[in-house]
C-alpha cells in the first residue's frame, strides 16, 4: 500500500503519494520548478539538470523530476544558488547549439527561450561554439534541426516508450552527441518511423518541426501525452 | 607455463605490505590448481560450510573494508544493504572497467590471480543471496578477459561455480561481459546500463543499485581490487585486517605508479603511508636531478598535491583534506619541467572526450573549461576568463548528474588552490613557467 | 539643464533595431528636450565624440572595422548598451561562424557562374573569421534583446537610464522578441 507523506516545499505544507517525485508533488501545490527533459507521460532522466533542488539534510543537489518525497523532507526550489546553476545551464543550452530564436519556427513558443526569460538570462556569458550541424529535411512531413536541439531526449523517450517505434536514439557522447533516426540513416529513409509526429509535438524547440512552417508560426501540442499516458494507466 | 604476469616494485625498504598481490607473479594465473596449492578457494569452502551469509557480512563490517573503487564506501554496509533488499533474483558485479590515465591495478590483478577475485565474488554472493554475477571488463583488456573466462570455466570444472557448489544450496553462476572502453562505464549505473546492453549513460541513484540494479533487481557492485581484499579478511580475521591501516581507512591500497619517478609499477602499501614514503623509499624519487613538484591521486576526478603536502598520509580522509581523492589507485608524479596548467588541460580533456552526453553541466561545462585552459595555455586569456573558469568548476562540480561531471573540475580546482601563480603567469605576464604550453612557444618567437 | 548625450552605433545588423528607435513616434519629441544626439547614423557627425553618456550599438562586430569601432566606442562612453539581438548575441550575421568567413565569401562571390569572379577587397572592410556579439569584444553595461526590441521597451530602457535607474527588462522583451 503506497503511504501518504507531509513534506514541506518552499515553505509550503505539501502533501503527496510516497511514489510521487517532488516535481509532481510541487506540481500538485502551484509550485513551478524549471525543466526542460521532464515532462508528464514519459519517464524522467534527470537530464537537464534545471529541475535541481535542495534538500535538507542531503549534500547533493537532487533533480525533482527523479527524486521521489519522503516524509519531513525539507524542499527548496527557488534559492540563490539554484537560480545561478539555472541561468548557467539556459547559457550553456544557447552557447552549444546555434540558437537564433529571430529565425526560428517556434519563435515565441519555445521552452528554452520562456526560460530563458523567467530565468533573468539577458546574454550569454559563455562563449559560443557555433557547431556545424547538417539539418535532415528528407522526411515529408516533418523536419530535423539539430542546430536547435538541447538533447532532452523526449523524441526518444516518446518514440520508445508512447509510439513503440524506437525510431529515435542518440549517437556519439559528450559535446558531439546528436539524436539520430534508425541507425544514423536520413528520417525520410526510415523504416521505423510510422510519422505520427509525436515528437515533433514534445520537442521543446524548433529541432523538431512540421514543414511549411515560417518563423513563429509553429506551436507545439504536447498536452496529449499526459491524457494519453494517464489512460492507458487506466486500462482504457 | 611461465609467470609472465607482473607483481608488486621491490620492496627495498620495507615500507609495502602484499595482501591483494600476494600472489601477483608468484602463482600461474591460468592453473587453478597453483592458485589451490596456496590456499585458494579453502576460505570459500569453509565459509559455505561453517558460516551463515549474516556472519560472513559481519566480519566485512568489523575489517573497516571500504571499497577501493574510488568512493571509499564501507563495504560491509553495502553488503548488509543488497541481502536485505526484497527480491528473489540478485545479482553481483564486479567492476573490472578501470579508465584512469596510468591506472593498471585492477588489470594487474586480474591478470596475476583471476581466481582470488572469483572467490571474493562468490563470497559476496554467497552473503548477499546474489545466484548471478557478471564481470564487467574493458575490451582493452584482452588478457584480463582471457584469463578470467579460463578462470570461470576451471571454477566450473571443479564444482566451484555452478548449483548446489561444494554440496551446499548455494549456487551461482558467472559471466564475463565486455566494455567498449567508455570510461563513464566505471559509474555503477552506467555499467548496469551497459550489461543490460543499453546506451552506457548514468542515471540519477537514488534508488541505488543496491536497492534496484540489473533489470531492476538488487544488484551488489563492487571493484576488482574489494573483491580481492575478500578472501584474506575471511581467512585471517576482521580484527587482523583492522589493525592494518588507519583509523577510519582500513587495510591496504594497490597503487600504480607512474610519471617522473625512478621506479614506475605496481606498489601495495598499508594505508596511512606517507606520500614522502611512496615516491622515495619505494619509488625511488625524481630522476635527472630535478625536483618533485606535485603528484596527481585519484585519475582525471583526483587532484594534485603540492610538495608541501608530501607528508600527507595516504587514507581515504586525508587525501580528501589536500583537494585530491583515492580513487581507484592511480598515482602520477610530476617534477619541475610540468606545467600545473598543462595538466589540468590534460585531465579536462580527459573528462570531455568522455564525457557521455546525457547532463548538460558535464556535457557542455567541460567542453567550455577546456577551450578556457586553452585559451590561458595560449596566452589569450583575460582574468575575466579566469572567473569564468572558476564559475564553471563550481557549477559543474554541483550540478553533473554523476560522478565523472562532478569530479571533473577537481584537477583544475587543486591546480588553483596550489599553483594559481602559475595560471596567473600564463594570463597576466603571458608566460609559461614551465615552458610547456603553445604561450611559451609564441614567446621564443618573439 | 544638461542634456545626456546619446550616441547610437550600427554595426552588422539590418538597421531595424534603429527603425524600432523611432518607432517610438511621439516620445521621440520628449526625449528631445532631454538628450543630445551627439552622434548616430541618423545624424550628419563622422566621428565619435571623446564623451558620451549612454550609447546603444546596433549590430554584431563582424568586420575589421566594427572592432575598431566599437574599441572607440566603449573608450568613449559611460554606458554601453547593447542594442538588440545581433549585438545581444551575434544573431542572424553570427549564423556564418559554423562554416566561416571565408566560405561564406566563396560561396557567394566566387561559386556562381559570374563573368569575372572576385572577393571584394577595396574599400570594405575585412571580415572577421568569427562574428561576435559585442560582450565577447568589450564590456556591456546593459542587454536589450529583441529582433528587434519593441519601441516600447526601448523608451522604457532609455527612460529608465535617462533616470539614473538600470532598466529591469525580465519580462519585457526576449531574445528574437
Amino acid at each position: 500500500m503506497t503511504r501518504v507523506v507531509t513534506l514541506k516545499i518552499d515553505d509550503i505544507d505539501a502533501t503527496g503519494r510516497e511514489d510521487e517525485t517532488v516535481l509532481e508533488v510541487a506540481l500538485e501545490h502551484g509550485i513551478q520548478i524549471p525543466r526542460l527533459c521532464a515532462l508528464e507521460g514519459l519517464t524522467p532522466v534527470g537530464a537537464c539538470r534545471l529541475c535541481l533542488v535542495e534538500i535538507e539534510g542531503t549534500g547533493r543537489l537532487l533533480p525533482a523530476c527523479t527524486t521521489r518525497v519522503a516524509e519531513g523532507m525539507v524542499v527548496k526550489t527557488n534559492s540563490e544558488r539554484l537560480r545561478k546553476y539555472r541561468r548557467m545551464t539556459i547559457e550553456m543550452l544557447f552557447a552549444e547549439g546555434n540558437h537564433v530564436c529571430s529565425v526560428c519556427v517556434v519563435n515565441g513558443r519555445c521552452e528554452l527561450q520562456d526560460l530563458a526569460v523567467r530565468l533573468g538570462v539577458d546574454h550569454i556569458r559563455i562563449p559560443y561554439l557555433y557547431p556545424k550541424r547538417a539539418v535532415d529535411a528528407s522526411h515529408e512531413r516533418f523536419a530535423l534541426d539539430p542546430n536547435r536541439c538541447v538533447l532532452c531526449t523526449r523524441c526518444v523517450r516518446v518514440c520508445g516508450e508512447i509510439e513503440g517505434a524506437h525510431t529515435w536514439d542518440l549517437m556519439s557522447r559528450g559535446i558531439d552527441s546528436a539524436v539520430i533516426t534508425d541507425l544514423h540513416t536520413p528520417w525520410g529513409e526510415s523504416d521505423t518511423c510510422t510519422t505520427c509526429g509525436k515528437c515533433v509535438q514534445v520537442c521543446p524547440t524548433g529541432a523538431l518541426f512540421e514543414k511549411g512552417m515560417a518563423v513563429g508560426e509553429m506551436t507545439k501540442r504536447a498536452s496529449f501525452l499526459a491524457t494519453l499516458a494517464a489512460s492507458r494507466e487506466d486500462g482504457r | 607455463m611461465a609467470i609472465d604476469t607482473v607483481g608488486a616494485l621491490p620492496d627495498e625498504n620495507g615500507k609495502q605490505r602484499l595482501i591483494v598481490l600476494e600472489h601477483a607473479g608468484k602463482i600461474d594465473p591460468e592453473d587453478i590448481e597453483a592458485y589451490m596449492a596456496v590456499g585458494g578457494y579453502a576460505t570459500c569452502s569453509d565459509v559455505l560450510q561453517s558460516m551463515t551469509p549474516a556472519e560472513v557480512i559481519e566480519q566485512i563490517r568489523n575489517s573497516g573494508l571500504r571499497g577501493r573503487g574510488g568512493a571509499g564506501y564501507p563495504v560491509g554496509l553495502k553488503w548488509s544493504t543488497v541481502a536485505k533488499a526484497h527480491g528473489s533474483q540478485k545479482y553481483i558485479v564486479c567492476n573490472g572497467d578501470e579508465g584512469d590515465p596510468g591506472a593498471f591495478m585492477d588489470r594487474s590483478i586480474m591478470e596475476a590471480d583471476p581466481h582470488r577475485v572469483l572467490e571474493g565474488m562468490m563470497i559476496a554472493a554467497y552473503a548477499v543471496g546474489a545466484s548471478r554475477g557478471y564481470l564487467y571488463v574493458r575490451a582493452e583488456y584482452p588478457l584480463a578477459i582471457k584469463r578470467l573466462k579460463h578462470a570461470i570455466k576451471q571454477a566450473e570444472k571443479h564444482g566451484l561455480l555452478g548449483i548446489n557448489i561444494s554440496g551446499t544450496p548455494f549456487s551461482l553462476s558467472l559471466q564475463v561481459r565486455l566494455g567498449a572502453g567508455a570510461f563513464v562505464c566505471g559509474e555503477e549505473t552506467a555499467l548496469l546500463a551497459s550489461i543490460e546492453g543499453r546506451r552506457g549513460q548514468p542515471r540519477p541513484r537514488p534508488p541505488y543499485p543496491a536497492e534496484s540494479g540489473l533489470w531492476g533487481c538488487p544488484t551488489l557492485i563492487n571493484n576488482v581490487e574489494t573483491y580481492a581484499n575478500i578472501v584474506p579478511i575471511l581467512r585471517e580475521g576482521a580484527e587482523w585486517f583492522a589493525s592494518i591501516g588507519t583509523e577510519r581507512s582500513k587495510g591496504t591500497k594497490v597503487f600504480a605508479l607512474s610519471g617522473r619517478i625512478a621506479r614506475t609499477g605496481m606498489i601495495e602499501v598499508p594505508m596511512g603511508t606517507t606520500l614522502r614514503e611512496i615516491i622515495y623509499d619505494i619509488g625511488g624519487g625524481i630522476p635527472d636531478g630535478r625536483t618533485f613538484k606535485a603528484v596527481q591521486t585519484g585519475g582525471p576526478s583526483g587532484g594534485c598535491i603540492p610538495a608541501a603536502h608530501i607528508d600527507t598520509p595516504v587514507d581515504y580522509e586525508s587525501l580528501k583534506q589536500v583537494g585530491s581523492m583515492m580513487g581507484s589507485g592511480g598515482m602520477i608524479v610530476m617534477d619541475d619541467s610540468s606545467c600545473m596548467v598543462d595538466v589540468a588541460k590534460y585531465f579536462l580533456e580527459f573528462c570531455m572526450t568522455e564525457s557521455c552526453g546525457k547532463c548538460v553541466p558535464c556535457r557542455v561545462g567541460t567542453a567550455q573549461m577546456y577551450g578556457l585552459l586553452e585559451k590561458i595555455s595560449e596566452g589569450r586569456a583575460s582574468l575575466d576568463d579566469l572567473a569564468l573558469l572558476e564559475d564553471l568548476c563550481d557549477m559543474v562540480a554541483n550540478t553533473s548528474l554523476c560522478g565523472l561531471g562532478q569530479a571533473a573540475p577537481n584537477p583544475v580546482i587543486s591546480t588553483l588552490r596550489y599553483f594559481r601563480d602559475e595560471y596567473m603567469a600564463h594570463i597576466v605576464d603571458k608566460t609559461c613557467p614551465a615552458h610547456v604550453c603553445p604561450v611559451s612557444r609564441k614567446e621564443a618567437v618573439r | 539643464m544638461t542634456r545626456t548625450k546619446i550616441a547610437t552605433v550600427w554595426l552588422d545588423g539590418c538597421s531595424g533595431c534603429h527603425m524600432s528607435f523611432l518607432d517610438i513616434d511621439g516620445a521621440l519629441l520628449d526625449l528631445a528636450d532631454r538628450i543630445d544626439l551627439v552622434y548616430s547614423p541618423l545624424v550628419d557627425r563622422k566621428d565619435f565624440p571623446d564623451s558620451v553618456d549612454i550609447t546603444l550599438v546596433e549590430g554584431a562586430v563582424s568586420s575589421e572595422d566594427d572592432l575598431a569601432k566599437i574599441r572607440k566606442v566603449r573608450a568613449h562612453t559611460r554606458t554601453l548598451v547593447a542594442f538588440g539581438d545581433c549585438a545581444v548575441t551575434g544573431n542572424v550575421p553570427a549564423l556564418r561562424n559554423s562554416v566561416g568567413a571565408e566560405s561564406v565569401l566563396r560561396r557567394v562571390y566566387l561559386e556562381p557562374d559570374l563573368h569575372a569572379p572576385q572577393v571584394p577587397n577595396l574599400v570594405v572592410p575585412a571580415l572577421l573569421n568569427v562574428v561576435k556579439p559585442v560582450h565577447a569584444v568589450v564590456p556591456v553595461d546593459v542587454f536589450i534583446p529583441g529582433c528587434p526590441p519593441s519601441a516600447k521597451t526601448i523608451l522604457y530602457a532609455l527612460t529608465e537610464l535617462l533616470d539614473g535607474r538600470m532598466p529591469d527588462l525580465s519580462n519585457r522583451t526576449r531574445f528574437g522578441a
